[in-house]
């Protein structure tokens, strides 16, 4: 489970996060919503430690991740998957090299199985013969699921994933959802999915936080999603043409 | 402000390119893909510039000397000084610094832009480190093999351009570089060129690897690493030329 509690950022005199809390649990799917500009994209960044909190904690399963040494980041961050935005899959790496390198840098396996490990997770996102391909030759949707497939290699206990259906057309959206959600499940990860894809709060939410301008104005379950009348939450729905 | 600011920064970077190493086994054939990428893809640049950088050396000096009381061979030896003190450490850096230095910053700075760079923070590796030391290591070991080579085809272009033009016959220009030869100024040179080497890829990885934006400022950075480099590299020759050779 990873808690956030009571966080703050600022740049300069910008207010970005407003003692924003809640608790992420385990396999489920926690999506963080809100419109572009929000703090979706810096708060998930504050809990990956990228950006540094002005004040609150978050913690990793009891670990407080904001007070720890570098030495103890690495070992929370050995658990975590990301999937950022825009995939950011290695350039000048193909795709087995890519999902190869987290294996790779951990060195916990031998080659032979960190292999298969590749294997598995590249068959496991559909991609089985993509080995030798690189990033540049990738569709949009395949370099998302080169980017899950990176995420997962390492078992991760959390997984973050950063809008991973923008840009995508709506069906390899629902591809790319699914197949989150069936990873969560399988292994039951805390998922933390950063949207305003309103088809992914429908298909995959268990646990919804709604943010606007940097403050949580509303949080959670599905069914109280769609029901909830909270003003902030019913005006971010409208504008959705799923809820007109 | 900024200056100190920069500064303070660069500093930073530096110490954390030089903290938390990966293991040995990560670096090597990081280092060897540099030299490559670094090193070997310029061989033929370099070597084009010194042969005809050497070649207008040699006819400038010879264009200065045309008094008959001074003998042929001092163009010779003018020449071997010129390209061997000055030419091939600094010139041929500030071209490198052109040439791999943009190199640098524009592929950290588009790293940086599309979150490779956050990717590999995630994944718990020093960033800085793993994606900056194999390029000074390979800075460092390569580059002084370039101005060698550099300074060999500049001595070679000016005996080309004083035979063919007649202005400096073969024996007078062996004659000269080999006329009061100090064996102190080619590690001058190769002591100039590791620093530059350390220069160029340091300042040029900060730029790019501190950038913020887009594509617009990945070229912003690429600029900003050439030009800062330029006049970093002139100098510090100032002050190495003043301690090592006075």
């Amino acid at each position: 489970m990873i808690k956030v509690d009571a966080i703050n950022k600022s740049f300069g005199d910008k207010v970005v996060l407003n003692n924003f809390s809640s608790n992420f649990e385990s396999g489920k799917i926690n999506l963080i919503i809100g419109r572009s500009g929000s703090g979706k994209t810096i708060a998930i960044k504050c809990m990956l430690g990228l950006h540094e909190v002005d004040s609150g904690a978050i913690f990793f399963d009891k670990r407080n991740f904001s007070v720890i040494n570098d030495i103890q980041r690495k070992k929370i961050r050995k658990e975590i998957g990301v999937v950022f935005q825009g995939s950011a899959l290695f350039d000048s790496m193909s795709v087995f090299e890519n999902v190869m390198f987290p294996l790779r840098m951990s060195e916990r396996m031998s080659v032979r199985e960190m292999k298969q490990r590749v294997d598995f997770c590249l068959n496991r996102v559909d991609l089985k013969g993509a080995h030798d391909l690189f990033p540049s030759e990738l569709s949009g949707g395949m370099q998302k699921r080169v980017a899950i497939a990176r995420a997962i290699s390492l078992n991760p206990k959390y997984l973050f994933c950063d809008e991973p259906n923008s840009g995508l057309d709506p069906t390899t959206a629902t591809v790319i959802d699914n197949l989150l959600k069936e990873i969560t499940y399988e292994n039951g990860i805390t998922t933390v999915i950063n949207t305003h894809d309103m088809n992914s709060v429908v298909d995959i939410g268990d646990h919804i936080v709604f943010i606007k301008e940097g403050v949580k104005k509303w949080e959670g379950d599905k069914k109280n999603f769609l029901s909830s009348k909270n003003k902030d939450l019913c005006e971010f729905k409208s504008s959705s043409k799923l809820f007109v | 402000m900024y200056f100190l600011i920069t500064t303070g920064q660069y500093i930073l970077f530096l110490i954390k390119i030089f903290s938390r190493f990966e293991s040995r086994r990560v670096y090597f054939p990081k280092i060897i893909h540099e030299i490559n990428e670094l090193g070997m893809s310029s061989i033929g640049f370099v070597a084009f510039i010194s042969i005809f950088v050497g070649a207008v050396v040699t006819l400038q000096v010879a264009y200065n000397m045309e008094n008959p009381l001074l003998p042929t061979y001092l163009i010779g030896l003018a020449s071997r000084d010129s390209i061997i003190l000055e030419f091939s450490p600094t010139m041929i850096s500030l071209v490198l610094a052109g040439k791999i230095g943009s190199h640098i910053s524009s592929s950290l700075g588009t790293m940086r832009v599309t979150e490779q760079i956050d990717a590999l923070e995630v994944m718990g590796i020093n960033s800085a480190s793993y994606l900056v030391f194999p390029k000074i290591c390979a800075t460092i070991i390569i580059n002084p093999f370039l101005i060698i080579l550099s300074i060999a085809l500049g001595i070679i272009g000016g005996w080309l351009a004083g035979n063919l033009t007649g202005i400096c016959p073969t024996e007078e220009f062996l004659l000269g570089l080999q006329y009061e030869f100090i064996p102190f100024n080619l590690a001058y040179a190769l002591i100039k060129t590791v620093i530059f080497a350390f220069i160029i890829t340091t300042v040029c990885a900060f730029f790019g690897y501190t950038t913020k934006g887009g594509a617009l400022e990945v070229g912003q950075a690429s600029t900003k690493g050439v030009v800062y480099t330029s006049i970093l590299i002139i100098i510090c020759n100032y002050f190495i030329t003043h301690l090592l050779l006075n």
